[in-house]
């Protein structure tokens, strides 16, 4: 079946993101989905690179980039200066990674959702650290290896969930998508621009360097992780009005796990754990799209 | 202070790490028992060391959620009785400024490694530089008076790692390891003594927390669980820590004292290292990497038949005043050369009493000795 995406492409190639990168990939669907006019801000992430020097940028917008903790503050200032100017159909867009949002950003992006800033948030989660070198951070799954959860003390605690947290603020929009669903993910980059308020979008970002994957994996694993029930796809809508947008295999969470070198010290026992935190997540969020 | 000798960790002789790892060993061959961080370039070798070095060692370590968090971690747990560090670069460092404000003034014993690299802001992450010299001593409002050290070799991060806990501690006092890019990433041979002196807090129950009798003491860091009934506070408090935030003579006492228990103990905590100075009619006045550029440049120089020496500063703040006063006196010139837009060079005129030639380079990269012995035949 042939994907249909628009055809306009605003991210060059050119990049500097390593191999497979799922961020780089990312970018382009949300760049696709973005009307002609947008601003992106960006604050410290694999991206600050990525994007190259100016001005052999990969990228046809332009981009502010910000210090780490300040994704949801910069763009709410973007985005008053250009209501002042009478300027509505600009888009305001905060790029940042998985640290930027679900760590040393979260305060900021609180706040702007909290006032409910005209803003679209996208956070590309490629669960971890990646830019420094694989540090752990919020969105690191249970279990993994980081060079700061080394093999010997892997990652005892939950990853956090940022979809939660954000429906928890009552935004109008909020919506998981991923690098092996283009289409989905388009859709839901339109959508939110098309309402007015504090959009959040959490784009499944595989990494290649970090997750210890060969490259050229890096969409199906995507793909796994929404088929597995790991990172289902779905909507919220004014933080109470839950869809599920694709009902996903249900695939053992081995299929994912086995693949990734960052797993591969976790015994029998661990997947069986994991697959019953993976299991609760999927009957919690099937029950809340039954009430939305 | 009561001191005590602890077996060093790693076995005893020669070691060959980067100065990010001996600096993490060499806390806690000190006894660092908590690690709070956050990743961020050039420093993050030291957080990873920890990640894999403390749990091992039974100790905790704590990945936080940015640096305000992991300097604050820190603070908590050194009231709670641990020797507690943290590590950072520029960007970091400027967020942990408001609790190192609150850590002075509440005389919290803690180390922070600044690894630094090019600023301002972002900067050149992976470049070097040592623009945070005044930060490190002006970076939160108000007055008080941090320690600040200046390693030059992997050795020196080892040696300073567990120097800056016993300073620490000794005087009350957030202590800041002011490493550079170039000597955090450097691997060379250190070796390891077969154990290492660690000043112990004095245990004092009874005594007043926050105030002593004289204008320049220290008093003794209680701990929560101690015994006593503590209430640690940021506002102005008196000896005893109750608040008192609208008494002048309370607050002069206090703010006084922070500046002075430093400033009185200058003569002990400052270290410097003399280098071919005894004839000098020259020297530079140099610290961390540029100083090892520095002794290059003097031994050149050496032997083209120019006296020149270097004066190594280990200690920034309290700056070591009476040591650039004394080589000012016996030379004819000092010669500062800095990986910033001059930081250092405006404590050594206020000092030096004679001609101050300076140098500054901020371009990411170390200053060549070529560079330094041009710039010295031109300037002598």
């Amino acid at each position: 079946m042939p994907i249909e995406l628009p055809v306009h492409e605003r991210m060059y190639s050119g990049h500097l993101a390593c191999p497979g990168c799922g961020a780089a990939i990312a970018m382009r669907f949300l760049l696709k989905g973005l009307g002609e006019k947008a601003i992106l801000s960006i604050p410290a992430c694999c991206w600050s690179i990525i994007g190259g020097p100016f001005p052999y940028t990969a990228l046809q917008v332009p981009v502010l980039h910000t210090a780490f903790e300040t994704g949801g503050a910069v763009a709410s200032g973007i985005r008053a200066a250009l209501d002042a100017r009478g300027d509505t159909e600009t888009q305001v867009v905060t790029w940042a990674g998985d640290g930027g949002t679900f760590d040393i950003g979260l305060q900021s992006l609180s706040g702007a959702a909290e006032r409910n800033e005209n803003i679209l948030y996208v956070c590309y989660d490629n669960e971890a650290y990646m830019n420094t070198g694989v540090q752990s951070s919020g969105a690191t799954p249970t279990g993994a290896w980081t060079t700061t959860t080394p093999t010997g003390s892997p990652k005892p605690t939950r990853k956090k969930d940022i979809m939660q947290i954000m429906a928890a603020h009552r935004i109008p929009y909020a919506a998981t998508a991923s690098i092996a669903y283009p289409e989905d993910m388009v859709r839901k980059v339109q959508k939110a621009v098309s309402l007015k308020g504090t959009k959040f979008l959490h784009v499944y970002a595989p990494c290649p360097t970090g997750w210890k994957v060969p490259s050229e994996i890096s969409v199906k694993l995507a793909r796994l992780a929404v088929q597995t029930r790991i990172f289902p796809l779905y909507e919220v809508e004014d933080g109470v009005r839950y869809t599920i947008n694709l009902e996903p295999v249900g695939y053992l969470v081995d299929e994912y796990y086995r693949t990734q070198g960052r797993f591969k010290h976790l015994t029998r026992e661990d997947l069986d754990r994991i697959q019953a935190q993976v299991d609760e997540n999927w009957e919690r969020l099937k029950a809340l799209a039954r009430i939305g | 202070m009561p001191t005590e000798t602890v077996k060093s960790l790693l076995t005893p002789g020669t070691h060959y790490m980067s100065g990010n790892e001996a600096v993490a060993e060499g806390a806690l061959a000190a006894g660092c028992d908590f690690y709070a961080g956050y990743p961020i370039t050039p420093s993050s070798e030291i957080m990873e060391h920890m990640a894999r070095r403390l749990p091992e060692l039974g100790r905790r370590f704590a990945q936080m959620e940015d640096e305000i968090a992991s300097v604050c971690a820190v603070i908590g747990a050194s009231w709670a009785g641990a020797r507690a560090m943290t590590a950072t670069s520029g960007p970091g460092f400027s967020l942990m400024m408001e609790a190192l404000g609150y850590a002075a003034f509440t005389e919290t014993p803690m180390v922070i490694v600044d690894v630094q690299r090019a600023g301002p802001c972002t900067g050149q992450a992976t470049r070097v530089g040592a623009g945070d010299v005044m930060q490190a001593k002006w970076g939160s409002h108000g007055d008080y008076q941090p320690v600040a050290l200046s390693p030059w070799s992997a050795q020196e991060m080892y040696d300073m790692g567990g120097e800056a806990f016993n300073l620490a501690e000794r005087y009350r006092v957030p202590v800041i390891v002011l490493a550079e890019e170039a000597v955090g990433h450097l691997y060379e041979r250190i070796d390891v003594p077969p154990s290492t002196r660690v000043v112990r807090r004095e245990r004092d129950p009874g005594a007043a927390p926050f105030g002593t009798k004289e204008p320049d003491g220290v008093p003794p860091m209680p701990a929560f669980g101690d015994g006593a009934l503590l209430l640690v506070t940021g506002s102005t408090h008196d000896p005893r820590g109750f608040r008192r935030t609208e008494d002048p003579d309370v607050h002069r006492r206090l703010v006084e004292r922070l500046s002075r228990k430093i400033l009185a103990r200058r003569s002990e905590i400052c270290r410097t290292e003399a280098h071919l100075l005894e004839d000098a009619e020259a020297a530079f006045v140099a610290y961390g990497f540029t100083a090892r550029s520095a002794l290059e440049a003097v031994r050149q120089l050496r032997a083209q038949g120019r006296r020149v020496g270097l004066l190594r500063l280990q200690t920034l703040w309290p700056f070591p005043r009476e040591a650039v006063a004394d080589l000012g006196r016996r030379v004819c010139r000092i010669l500062v050369p800095e990986m910033n837009l001059g930081q250092v060079e405006g404590e050594v005129r206020k000092a030096a009493g004679c001609p101050v030639a300076t140098y500054h380079q901020v371009d990411g990269q170390v200053i060549h000795p070529d560079a330094l012995v041009s710039w010295a035949l031109e300037v002598t």
